[in-house]
């Protein structure tokens, strides 16, 4: 007999021992040097398989029913080769989808429905709990074996129902592992729910399991025996030990271990805590090789003793005095072995733990992210959608949730413990997470499969499950009526509980596992060819079915990068020192010396540094947009449809930045046709400013021209009589005067144009400015015996919204145009105003000979005029008619020409009453392209 | 028998001034100022030399030109491009349409002069 108090010491001390890795392993990885990225820590994690049911229930099942515990570990090694498929797939989804644990992964593939993660986390949590349970009685028993041997009455009353419940080692027990899991699992929040510390504790306490199951082993075999041959021989001398060692040929004992080995295989992969620590908590998938052969090697390992004490425990306990599950702790107490006792017990302390500790983290994660998260952040009231800071709420909860579960691991131990071995109880649980293999290997493996098929096949496996393997158990713990078991329900023989429909002949375990799983899979594949999958549905199969890429992507770069470009991405991306150490690695692999400074510029730009960059921002941004980011500093051929399939696909997320990279190369594209056709207009503009002063200065040579050629002419001849020399005169005083319109014209354009906008708006009369355009030009028009009439209505102001000084130019230059044109002899204008609710109209008429029809629709285009046709000596500048157009436009009115050949012209403007600024609002002159209004012929003016 | 020149600009100020200098020369002169008219006077008058304008309504002075050097019996007609300063590609469109000879706007009276004189030696 032990110490209580030396027990717990030692304990304890273990416990601060694993404390202190963990603590170790999280700061390691804080500091960016992770310890546990390494495949031997990650093999020794997976081993978080073997808890306190592989440490003493092995023995137990060994001591019961012989080889066939071997099942457990039969099934994970023959399936280990296909890890590099399966797990390896799943890890590959997981890290893209950020997929925290085995919740969230059939929900993500299923359309990330939140109704089939809490489906499934209830299944889990219902499936688990049992397991959990185990542990605690695994520890409470140990403890109270270790502490009490050979004390067999306090044995037998071990744990049981008769031990009032706050004095129940268990309970401790489960408080004390909820403290430890919140330390571990919960002590603070990580978005990728990675927990390094955790993970080298587990990786640990796998170590120390084995050292103390495989020193018990060694103890019994060459301590209390002289070796395998001596044990197997006396043992041999009887005749049920005999059994033991033996396998019936039988087709039900074959069947039983195809079974067995058959749900370890799916055990293996979809417990959540092997989920935990072989998906979430991978590092590296490259480790994934040397787990496949490490972890079968450790079950090999673990097992080679388990016979051995089995047989060992049967001679030295014929009685039962010692149930068969303590024998690996019970030996050495027997042979006085007190140091190795207490290893034995800290090893199975360690496999309890381990699993504890992983199984309910995985549990509070699944619990808090699936099942209450999604319940509280629709729950409106909360209004949690509103708050910027979860995380203390969220640590809450999953704390909450590591004490719930191992609070109701604690009482499921109460209520039914002492009725099933911890084997039985394990492979109820192991049974239980079978259920997610349909939708899990379905998913992975096939696009079809939909979400109503998961979630009802899910479901009714489950209903399955619980009736015909927990309910049961239930009933013999008398918390169900016992017939149940006996008779079936209400005597209903073809609902036995493991005879369901008459199978009968099977274990339970066998009989549960085919029911569930048939109509599992049978409500899967069924619903899912009835139901229709989502397009969300359909995108996340494409990710998961799609998930291993066929051939790798690194000869896809026929293109060539600078090594500048790529490490300017990397860096954009991941981090200046990020990128150099990933360049660092690539380079060493390539044999170039790192510790040169110029050691980047012997880097080869080729296919292998751009895989290589790709993969580097895969880990950051996903392997579709990895490709497509680094395809973008390589001059590489476009996407195929395939690829770009694969970037929607990648996931809903991805979507969303796919569509708005897409969005946003659209906007560059019409930004660049935009920046294209400004560059047109550009040009356009240039082109017509080159036209303009080339017509400008011609204008201006002409009289230019005469100025000079009549001043020679009267320098050189001083003879001119006084007539002629008058006569010049005149001609140069009049070329002048028009040189002089011509450049205060063109100064008035250039002012139009450089200023737009400057229209003033006041109310104007436009009747007061014909009066005063009429009352300037009078002068000029007597002279030449034009007569010119106004018509305006009786009392009519004509106001309008505008600005006075440029709509009286407009008046003057449509008048002195009429004036040039008009007839010689019998010159006549008319001037009609036309008052209109919307607008006011102007009518400027002349007699003159009219403008060619062709020639109207150019006629307000800089110096177009009818020159041949104008009055002598009344030359205008051609600029005239465009001032009056550019003008009229700024104040949102039209401007065109009416007029027969031979009848004269009639020039008509329009003003609106209200002066609407610019409705583009885009600052540009508000030139409406008068072609588009049906009263303006004029063409497109100038700009 | 003088010398005849005809002027062809639309310019009236610009015609008469040239007119003038003509005349000066003691060369019989004629205006008109069209291109139409040019070559209807041509070919009523049989001018010795033209003194041509480029921007000319209906024909301009290329278009004249191209026309009188089409006429074989007009080989002797010399005609005299009046261009606009700094427009090159016009004085070489004018040499290859066949004129003898170019001056630029704004002229100098003695170039006006001296060029006529130089076609008609």
């Amino acid at each position: 007999m032990l110490q209580g108090g030396l027990i717990l010491a030692a304990s304890f001390v273990y416990l601060g021992l694993l404390f202190a890795v963990a603590y170790y392993g999280d700061r390691r990885a804080d500091a960016g040097r992770s310890i546990i990225s390494n495949p031997y820590f990650y093999a020794l994690s997976l081993a978080v398989y073997c808890t306190a049911w592989t440490f003493y229930g092995s023995v137990g099942r060994a001591a019961s029913t012989g080889l066939d515990f071997l099942t457990i570990y039969l099934g994970p090694t023959i399936l280990a080769p296909l890890w590099w498929l399966i797990v390896r797939k799943m890890i590959r989804v997981s890290k893209r989808q950020r997929i925290t644990s085995i919740a969230d992964f059939i929900a993500s593939r299923y359309g990330k429905s939140a109704v089939l993660g809490g489906a499934v986390t209830i299944v889990a949590v219902a499936g688990i709990v049992p397991y959990i349970a185990l542990q605690l009685k695994a520890i409470s028993t140990s403890f109270t074996v270790a502490s009490t041997y050979p004390d067999t009455a306090a044995l037998t009353n071990a744990g049981g129902a008769a031990v009032p419940l706050l004095a129940d080692t268990a309970l401790y027990v489960a408080l004390l592992l909820a403290l430890f899991t919140v330390l571990f699992g919960a002590r603070h929040l990580d978005a990728s729910e990675r927990h390094e510390g955790m993970v080298a504790a587990v990786a640990f306490e796998s170590l120390v399991k084995l050292v103390a199951f495989l020193a018990v082993g060694l103890f019994v075999t060459f301590g209390l025996y002289q070796g395998f041959g001596d044990l197997f021989s006396r043992a041999a001398e009887r005749a049920d030990l005999r059994a033991l060692m033996t396998l019936e040929p039988s087709a039900s004992v074959f069947g039983e271990w195809a079974w067995l080995s058959f749900l370890s295989m799916l055990a293996i992969l979809f417990l959540p805590r092997q989920f935990q620590v072989a998906v979430v908590e991978n590092v590296n998938e490259q480790h994934l090789k040397k787990g496949i052969w490490l972890f079968p090697l450790y079950l090999i390992l673990i097992n080679i003793f388990v016979l051995p004490i089995a047989l060992a425990g049967m001679m030295y306990f014929p009685d039962g005095t010692v149930e068969a599950d303590m024998f690996v702790l019970a030996l050495p107490l027997e042979s006085e072995q007190p140091l190795l006792a207490v290893l034995v017990f800290i090893g199975g302390l360690s496999a309890a733990t381990a699993m504890v500790i992983v199984a309910t983290t995985a549990l509070a994660t699944m619990v808090c992210n699936d099942l209450v998260m999604p319940v509280l952040l629709r729950t409106k009231a909360l209004r949690l959608q509103e708050r910027t800071q979860l995380t203390g709420l969220l640590l809450g909860i999953r704390r909450s949730s590591i004490v719930v579960v191992l609070l109701l691991s604690f009482i499921y131990f109460r209520m039914v413990e002492g009725h099933y071995t911890l084997v039985s109880i394990g492979l109820i649980s192991f049974a239980a997470v079978a259920q997610f293999a349909p939708a899990i290997l379905g998913g992975l493996y096939w696009k079809r499969g939909t979400h109503a098929g998961a979630l009802w096949g899910l479901l009714a496996g489950f209903l399955v499950w619980a009736y015909t393997l927990p309910a049961p158990s239930f009933a013999e713990a008398g918390l169900l009526p016992h017939s149940f078991v006996e008779e079936g329900p209400w005597g209903w023989a073809f609902l036995h509980p493991h005879a369901l429909f008459g199978l009968d002949g099977w274990s339970p375990v066998a009989h549960g596992l085919f029911w569930s799983l048939l109509v599992n899979v049978g409500l899967y594949v069924g619903l899912s060819f009835k139901t229709q999958p989502t397009a969300v549905e359909h995108s996340q199969a494409r990710a998961f079915v799609d998930a291993l890429p066929v051939s790798s992507r690194a000869t896809v770069w026929r293109g060539q990068a600078s090594v500048t470009e790529l490490r300017q991405l990397l860096s954009r991306f991941l981090g200046h020192r990020a990128a150099t150490q990933g360049l660092k690695r690539f380079a060493n692999a390539q044999g170039i010396d790192t510790t040169q400074p110029t050691w980047e510029d012997h880097l080869p730009a080729n296919a292998r540094l751009m895989h290589h960059a790709e993969k580097l921002l895969t880990g950051a941004i996903g392997s579709a947009s990895a490709h497509v980011v680094v395809g973008s500093v390589v001059n590489a051929e476009p996407l195929n449809l395939e690829e770009v399939m694969d970037i929607l696909d990648e996931t809903q997320q991805m979507i969303a930045h796919s569509r708005e990279l897409e969005r946003k190369k659209r906007e560059l594209e019409q930004a660049t046709q935009r920046l294209q056709a400004a560059n047109a207009k550009l040009q356009e503009l240039d082109r017509l400013k080159d036209d303009f002063i080339s017509t400008v200065t011609h204008e201006l040579r002409t009289p230019l021209t005469s100025i000079r050629a009549f001043s020679e002419i009267m320098y050189d001849n001083p003879d001119l009589s006084a007539e002629q020399r008058q006569e010049f005169l005149e001609v140069i005083i009049k070329e002048e005067e028009r040189l002089t319109r011509l450049i205060n014209q063109v100064l008035d354009l250039q002012k139009l144009e450089a200023e737009p906008m400057t229209v003033k708006v006041e109310p104007v009369s436009l009747r007061t400015i014909i009066d005063e355009a009429v009352q300037a030009m009078s002068q000029q028009m007597e002279a030449a015996g034009v007569t010119c009439t106004v018509e305006v209505p009786d009392e009519e102001p004509g106001t309008v919204e505008g600005d006075r000084d440029r709509l009286k130019q407009v008046l003057l230059n449509l008048l002195s145009n009429a004036f040039k044109f008009c007839d010689d002899t019998d010159g006549r204008i008319v001037v009609t105003l036309r008052s209109r609710a919307e607008d006011v109209q102007i009518d400027v008429a002349d007699n003159g000979p009219g403008i060619d029809l062709d020639e109207q629709d150019s006629i307000f285009e800089r110096f177009q005029q009818a020159r041949s046709k104008a009055r002598a000596g009344s030359s205008g500048s051609g600029l005239g008619l465009t001032i009056a157009q550019r003008i009229i436009l700024e104040h949102n009115g039209d401007i065109w020409v009416e007029s027969t050949p031979g009848e004269g012209a009639t020039f008509s403007f329009t003003v609106p009453r209200t002066h609407a600024t610019d409705p583009t609002g885009d600052g540009a002159p508000a030139t409406p392209d008068p072609t588009a209004s049906d009263s303006s012929p004029a063409t497109s003016p100038i700009t | 028998m003088a010398t005849h020149v005809l002027i062809v600009d639309d310019e009236p100020s610009i015609a008469m001034s040239l007119e003038f200098i003509m005349k000066k020369q003691g060369y019989e002169t004629d205006v008109v100022d069209d291109g139409a008219k040019a070559l209807q006077r041509i070919e009523e008058t049989r001018p010795d030399v033209v003194l041509l304008d480029v921007m000319l309504p209906s024909h301009d002075g290329f278009e004249v030109c191209r026309r009188i050097r089409e006429r074989e019996e007009w080989d002797e007609l010399k005609v005299l491009m009046i261009t606009a300063k700094g427009r090159e590609e016009d004085v070489k469109k004018g040499l290859a349409m066949g004129a003898d000879g170019y001056v630029t706007k704004p002229f100098a009276i003695k170039d006006v002069v001296a060029r006529v004189e130089q076609l008609l030696t």
